[in-house]
Order: C-alpha cells, then sequence, then structure tokens
C-alpha cells in the first residue's frame, strides 16, 4: 500500500497529542508501519502546532510536505486554512469550526479572514466543518474535541469502528474513557 | 511486542535494556524525554542537575564507581559540559558513558542551529547517529559496549525528528553488567600537564581504533541501488533520501559520524557515478569526503540553514513536485505566546512602562520580546543576562544605566545565573537582577530543578532558598513582589532602579499551568462599562480579544489573575465568581 498522509493541526494546548497518540495506536494495530512527529518546546505555547502521521507498508520519513497529505485533521479554522497548501489535489479536510484568534489579530494588528469554509472550498478542497466545541461539550467536557475530530475522521476510514474503540481504550485513562467514547461517537455520526 | 515509541523514549528503553543504572541530565528541546522516560523504570537512578557540565560530571563519576552511566542534553547544552567532555577524552571511563546531544535544525525550539558532529570531532569522542526509534534503542546498547571495550565516552547524536516522531520499536529485556571495581590510576584519571601528555597519543590510537571498528561496524551500512547517484547520509536525512529515491540510487548510510569511514567511503564513491552528501547543516562529511580527494556534491545542491524533507530533497535534486493550493487570503501568523495567567505577563507590563532596557534570558521568559510587550533586549544563552548586565552598566553613561534590568527565570539562574551574580557582587555594579520565580522549568515542560524542593521523580528533596543565596553573596538588597500585584511591581521595581547599590527582585508566582495552582473564576467584561479604551490590550493576553470596539474575555482560557482588571480605569472587568 502506498503511503497515507494525516496532519494534525491546531492551536498548542488544543490536545493534538492524543489525537495522534490514539490514531497511532489504531494504526499500528492494523499491522501497518507507522511514523508520527510531533512538536514540543516553544511552539507549544499558543503557538501554530502540527503533528503528522504516516502509514503504510513501510513509512520512510516522519513528516509530511507540501501538496502530499490525503487528510487534514484541524482543531481552529484558521489553522485548516494555514495548512491548505499541504493537502494534495483530492485530499480532505476535517476541521472544527472553533476560531481562535491569533495574537496579531487580538491586538489589532491582522484580521481574522472571513467565510473560510467557503474559501477553501472553492479552492477546490473537500472540507467537512464541524463544530467540535458543542459535540464535545455535549459529550461532557470541552476538553473531548480531539475524540470529536477522530471520530469524525473515522467516518472516512475504511476500518470497522470496535477498531477505534480498541485502541481508545488503550490510549485513554479508565475514568475519562466513557466520555470519551460519547465524543468519538458524536464526531462519528454527525 | 511491538510498539509505538517516541525517539526520546527508545533511548530510554535503551539505557534500561543496556543496564544504565545512573541518569544525570539538563533538560532542553528536544532531549528532555529520554530522562523524564528514564525515571520511570525504577531501576534506574535518575536526577535533574542544575546544567550540563554538573550532570556529565555527576555521570562521570558513575562511570568511575564502575557503573553504565548516560547524560542528556540539547545542542546547546554539549557547549556548557564541553569542558569536561574534551578532558574525558583523555582520562576514558571505567563503567560505559553514554552522552545524548539532541540538535535542533530548523530551531524549532533553539537559540542556534549548531551541528553537534564538531563537538565529537574536536573532543575526539565516538559519535553514533540513529535515523528512527528502533535504531536509537539499539545504538544506545552498541554505544555502552564501544565505550567500554574502547575506554571512551560515547556521544549519540538526536536531532528532533529522530527524538520527537514515533516509530515502531520491539522492546527486549534488561541485563545489567557486573559493577567494575574503581581501581585509583593517577596516570589515567589525574590530567595535568605530565599525565596528559601520555594520555593523548592514547586517544589518537584510539580514534585510529575506532575508524577500523568503523569499516565494517553494522552501523555503518550500504544499500546498493541504481548507480548514477551514490548518496552518502545519515539520522533523519536518510530518511528523506530513502522516501524520495528508494532504491532508484544507491546508499551509505553512516550510523557512526565520528570517527569516518575512509575505506567504506572510498569504495562506495568507486561504485557510482556521482557521489552526493545530504546532511543537515554543516558540511562534514562532504569537507571528509573531499579531503579524500572524492569528486562531491553537497552543500552546492542541499541547503546548510534550515531542515531538510523529502520534497526539499527531492526538488534540489531536480525533480518538479505538486505546489499545493493557498488561499488568496493573508493567512495571520500565530506566532507562540504567553499563557493566559502567566506570571511573567505582568512584569514585563511594568518594564514596558518604566521604559527600561531588559537583558534578557533563555526560557517562556523570552516571549516577553514579542509585540506588543517588546520587553525584552538581548537573548543569547543560559545565564547571559546577569553576566551582561554588569559589562553593559559599566560601560553605560549612567542615566540608562539606572534604567536597565537583567531578567532570568529561576531554572536558568541555577543552571549559570549564580556565577553572574558573584560577578556584580565581586566587581560591585549597580545591577538590578530580576529571578523570574515561577517555581518550576517552564518551557520544556515543568522539570523541577533546585529551588523547588522537589526531585525528577516529585518527592520533597534539598530546596535552595533564593532570598538567602543572594545575601550570602553580599545582596543586601532583596525584594520579593507578586507579578500579579502590578502597583506592587512598579514601585519596587523604580524604588531598585534608582537606588546606588545592586539589587534582585525575586517575581514570585508558580506557572498557572502547574496543576497544584488553583485558578480563581474567570472575569467577564461588563459591556456598559468597558468604553473600548483598549488599556487592557497592552498586555496581549490571549483570553482577551476585541469585538464590536469592546474587550471580550474567553472564559474556557482565562484564570482570573487579575491583572488586565487593575489597567482598566473604568471598573469594566468583573468576576464571574458566584457571591455567597
Amino acid at each position: 500500500m502506498e503511503t497515507k498522509n494525516v496532519m494534525i493541526v491546531g492551536v498548542g494546548g488544543q490536545g493534538s497529542l492524543l489525537a495522534s497518540k490514539l490514531l497511532g495506536q489504531l494504526l499500528l494495530q492494523q499491522g501497518y508501519d507507522v511514523k508520527v512527529s510531533e512538536v514540543h518546546g516553544m511552539s507549544q505555547r499558543g503557538g501554530s502546532v502540527v503533528t503528522y502521521v504516516r502509514f503504510g507498508d513501510h513509512v520512510s520519513s516522519p513528516v509530511i510536505d507540501r501538496g502530499t497529505s490525503d487528510y487534514i485533521v484541524s482543531f481552529e479554522l484558521l489553522e485548516a486554512a494555514r495548512w491548505l497548501p499541504w493537502l494534495k489535489e483530492d485530499g480532505q479536510i476535517v476541521t472544527n469550526t472553533q476560531q481562535i484568534d491569533p495574537m496579531p489579530v487580538i491586538m489589532g494588528a491582522a484580521e481574522y479572514p472571513e467565510n473560510l469554509v467557503e474559501k477553501m472550498r472553492a479552492a477546490g478542497a473537500k472540507v467537512d466543518a464541524l463544530d467540535c466545541l458543542s459535540l464535545a461539550s455535549q459529550a461532557g467536557t470541552a476538553k473531548a474535541v480531539n475524540l470529536v475530530l477522530m471520530g469524525r475522521l473515522s467516518h472516512y476510514f475504511d476500518m470497522p469502528e470496535e477498531e477505534w474503540l480498541a485502541a481508545i481504550e488503550k490510549i485513554v485513562p479508565p475514568r475519562f474513557l466513557e466520555i470519551n467514547r460519547r465524543a468519538f461517537a458524536l464526531g462519528r455520526n454527525a | 511486542m511491538k510498539e509505538l515509541m517516541l525517539g526520546n523514549k527508545a533511548f530510554a528503553r535503551g539505557l534500561y535494556e543496556a543496564g544504565c543504572c545512573f541518569v544525570s541530565s539538563y533538560p532542553g528541546t528536544p532531549s528532555t524525554e529520554i530522562t523524564e522516560e528514564a525515571v520511570k523504570y525504577d531501576e534506574i537512578y535518575c536526577e535533574w542537575a542544575p546544567n550540563e557540565k554538573v550532570a556529565l560530571e555527576a555521570a562521570f563519576g558513575a562511570s568511575l564507581a564502575g557503573r553504565r552511566a548516560f547524560c542528556g542534553m540539547k545542542h546547546v547544552g554539549l557547549n556548557v559540559a564541553a569542558d569536561p567532555l574534551y578532558t574525558m577524552s583523555y582520562t576514558g571511563v571505567n563503567g560505559g558513558l553514554v552522552i545524548a546531544v539532541a540538535d535542533d535544525p530548523g530551531m524549532h525550539s533553539s537559540q542556534n542551529e549548531q551541528d553537534s558532529r564538531h563537538h565529537a570531532i574536536a573532543s575526539k569522542v565516538p559519535m553514533l547517529e540513529p535515523s528512527d526509534s528502533a535504531e536509537t534503542l539499539a545504538f544506545v546498547k552498541i554505544a555502552f559496549e564501544l565505550s567500554e571495550q574502547f575506554d571512551t565516552p560515547v556521544i549519540i547524536r538526536m536531532c528532533t525528528r529522530v527524538s520527537h516522531s514515533q516509530s515502531i520499536v520491539e522492546a527486549g529485556e534488561r541485563t545489567v553488567p557486573e559493577q567494575i571495581p574503581y581501581e585509583k590510576n593517577i596516570a589515567k584519571y589525574v590530567m595535568m600537564p605530565g599525565n596528559a601528555k601520555k594520555r593523548h597519543p592514547v586517544v589518537e590510537e584510539r580514534t585510529k581504533k575506532l575508524a577500523q571498528w568503523a569499516e565494517s561496524a553494522p552501523v555503518n551500512r550500504v544499500e546498493m541501488g541504481g548507480t548514477d547517484i551514490g548518496v552518502i547520509t545519515s539520522s533523519t536525512s536518510y530518511q528523506y533520501v530513502k522516501e524520495v529515491f528508494g532504491d532508484r540510487v544507491s546508499i551509505l548510510k553512516l550510523g557512526m559520524s565520528n570517527p569516518l569511514p575512509e575505506k567504506l567511503i572510498r569504495d562506495f564513491a568507486s561504485k557510482v557515478k556521482k557521489l552526493v552528501v545530504a546532511e543537515e547543516m554543516d558540511p562534514v562529511f562532504e569537507n571528509y569526503c573531499r579531503q579524500l580527494g572524492l569528486e562531491v556534491s553537497g552543500k552546492d545542491l542541499l541547503p546548510m540553514c534550515g531542515e531538510f524533507s523529502q520534497n526539499m530533497i527531492a526538488e534540489c535534486l531536480g525533480e518538479k513536485l505538486y505546489e499545493g493550493k493557498a488561499l488568496d487570503d493573508p493567512i495571520p501568523p500565530r506566532p507562540p505566546a504567553m499563557c493566559s495567567g502567566c506570571p511573567h505577563r505582568g512584569l514585563f507590563y511594568t518594564l514596558k512602562k518604566n521604559k527600561v532596557t531588559c537583558l534578557g534570558d533563555i526560557g517562556c521568559y523570552t516571549l516577553g520580546a514579542a509585540a506588543p510587550l517588546s520587553s525584552v533586549d538581548t537573548t543569547l544563552c543560559m545565564g547571559a543576562s546577569v553576566s551582561a548586565i554588569h559589562g553593559f552598566i559599566k560601560m553605560q553613561d549612567p542615566e540608562t544605566a539606572r534604567h536597565t534590568v537583567a531578567v532570568i527565570g529561576d531554572s536558568t539562574f541555577m543552571h549559570s545565573g549564580m556565577t553572574g551574580l558573584a560577578n556584580i557582587a565581586y566587581n560591585m555594579s549597580n545591577s538590578t537582577v530580576i529571578i523570574l520565580d515561577n517555581s518550576i522549568t517552564g518551557m520544556t515542560g515543568h522539570q523541577q530543578n533546585p529551588t523547588t524542593g522537589y526531585n525528577i521523580k516529585g518527592d520533597p528533596a534539598g530546596k535552595i532558598d533564593l532570598e538567602a543565596l543572594c545575601r550570602a553573596m553580599g545582596f543586601e538588597r532583596v525584594r520579593v513582589v507578586d507579578p500579579y500585584n502590578l502597583s506592587e511591581c512598579d514601585s519596587v521595581i523604580r524604588e531598585e532602579l534608582n537606588v546606588d547599590a545592586p539589587s534582585v527582585i525575586i517575581s514570585r508566582r508558580p506557572c498557572a499551568l502547574l496543576k497544584y495552582v488553583k485558578h480563581k473564576a474567570p472575569l467577564k467584561v461588563n459591556p456598559d462599562k468597558c468604553v473600548g479604551c483598549r488599556a487592557c490590550m497592552q498586555i496581549a493576553c490571549p483570553s482577551i480579544s476585541f469585538r464590536d470596539k469592546k474587550a471580550v474575555v474567553d472564559a474556557t482560557q482565562c484564570v482570573g489573575c487579575g491583572v488586565c482588571s487593575q489597567l482598566c480605569r473604568f471598573g469594566a472587568y468583573e468576576s464571574t465568581a458566584k457571591e455567597d
């Protein structure tokens, strides 16, 4: 199988590390070769962050380049637009519609672009946009946005739901399991 | 069992399996998780040392005692530890001694892009370079064996993409070698000139033997494919080359970057039409090839700055690739910023208000240089703020000198701020040093340090009293302020700037992200009182934004620190706490 690329993008502190951990666990279970590349350190402090997940028969590079990502999963709308050039032709974007102003917007030095979902679609991208924050709150905690997004991504993967649930069980501490399962289901069935 | 493992975690697994018994490190991205993962094995004694030099010397002591020992650091940390390293190369070791140095091409979280291979060459210490997690685990075990076999410390060079990528690893069992008895050996371990003169030839001889070992060592391997191009590469660059070319080219993958295998390289070069070196940062392998008289391409094709990727290598070697589609709209950048409730914010606001020159240091508070606070004037290396303010004040006109401070975090102060402070006390300058004590090492993800009172496991430990320490050095003026209290900060900083004596101000408030820190109820803006003056926007809090000409607080982010409300002359900021 040709290597598949998934990018998980967002704002530092939004919980993208758990999402990539889950995805990595799932793909490992499925018997794929997997590489996951994360960002730690300074950029975690509220900056734009990206995690690369690659899987296939044999994966060499741990990073994903412009124009080559099959999926971009975004925790925040502007970040989906920022990483759009990384999407390959007919790649799929799955994005939270939440908007978090970056510092230049907060300071009035720049504007948060409007109608980003429509603009990304106009640029030819397939965009699945979802209010993950509301769904996460519905599941029981605003922190479960990552599981809502993974649930939505699972919709596009040709893998049985039980496999995802098994991976969630391996990754999530028992006391948060129920809430995360609910969040996953809400995303998957949205 | 196969599992997905971060390169740094695989390193720690390697330490465990190799029977390493002692770990002393100083945190630094991207090396930190090696030690954080090692501490999870109860069989290994682990600690955070105050700095890399102390850590490496402690590891040397453990090796001398006959146990396998390890010390981890980021690339700039090796500059700090270079002093013991260069002479440890002469003394050699007793128990195996392995050093991790993690380079950061692309500077994801660093102040420079130095290539640590130069240190290995200059100190004449062997260096291994793994290219993924499985190799990392394997190389750690090989490194300990090499260390004991050749009587030398061994460096393993990691980089951001190896340290912070997960790939598949199969873990094995731990075997602990017998403790090697310590035997007094003055000629080997006391490096005074008479002895060192005898040890230097030993080092040169060892390097020759290691180069011989490298010729047939499993860490270096040739993967023959198409012979039009032959690529010499290592580390993560190998993965990019493999990704782009598969077996369309031949590859000499070097797992050992010092010393290099002359014959292996010459043989490989003779089998391919065009020889290319793909290495991030400096042309170390390339220059070696030239030294051998080989015709080679490298930095004429590939950049010296920043990190590589598969597309970058493909494009530099002439392939055309799909560029991806960007929107026409400008996408505003999202630089890192101080967190909501960060105790540094109030302090930097006060510095800006007083228009001071601020010599900065390494840590989260380097973000004080970002707009709109723009309070930090310099960032050089660990501890440089305290040392540099002394020279600056000595040579600056009295008026500017009076408006100058140094800022340094608690962990950085322990690392190498104390010696600078000793210089101020000893050579007497009227410096004002502000220790930003947030009770943790913040930037690298919350490591304990000698001022926090806890050790790496979170157990109670020795605690250095900063006030007592400064007083003992001769500072009569040691003040403590709460950075959440702007008027207190302002008056104390003004007083200390105006007094004709050196002083230390400790700005004390734990990092808002620490689990034990209790947050207050978020604030809200009363839109009837907010006049839209934007006074509260001067502190660049990520929780506050402007909508319809009024400030609004993001209640999911706000921790109720109240700094914003002290800037509002109209009392628009109100607590959301339920009144009893």
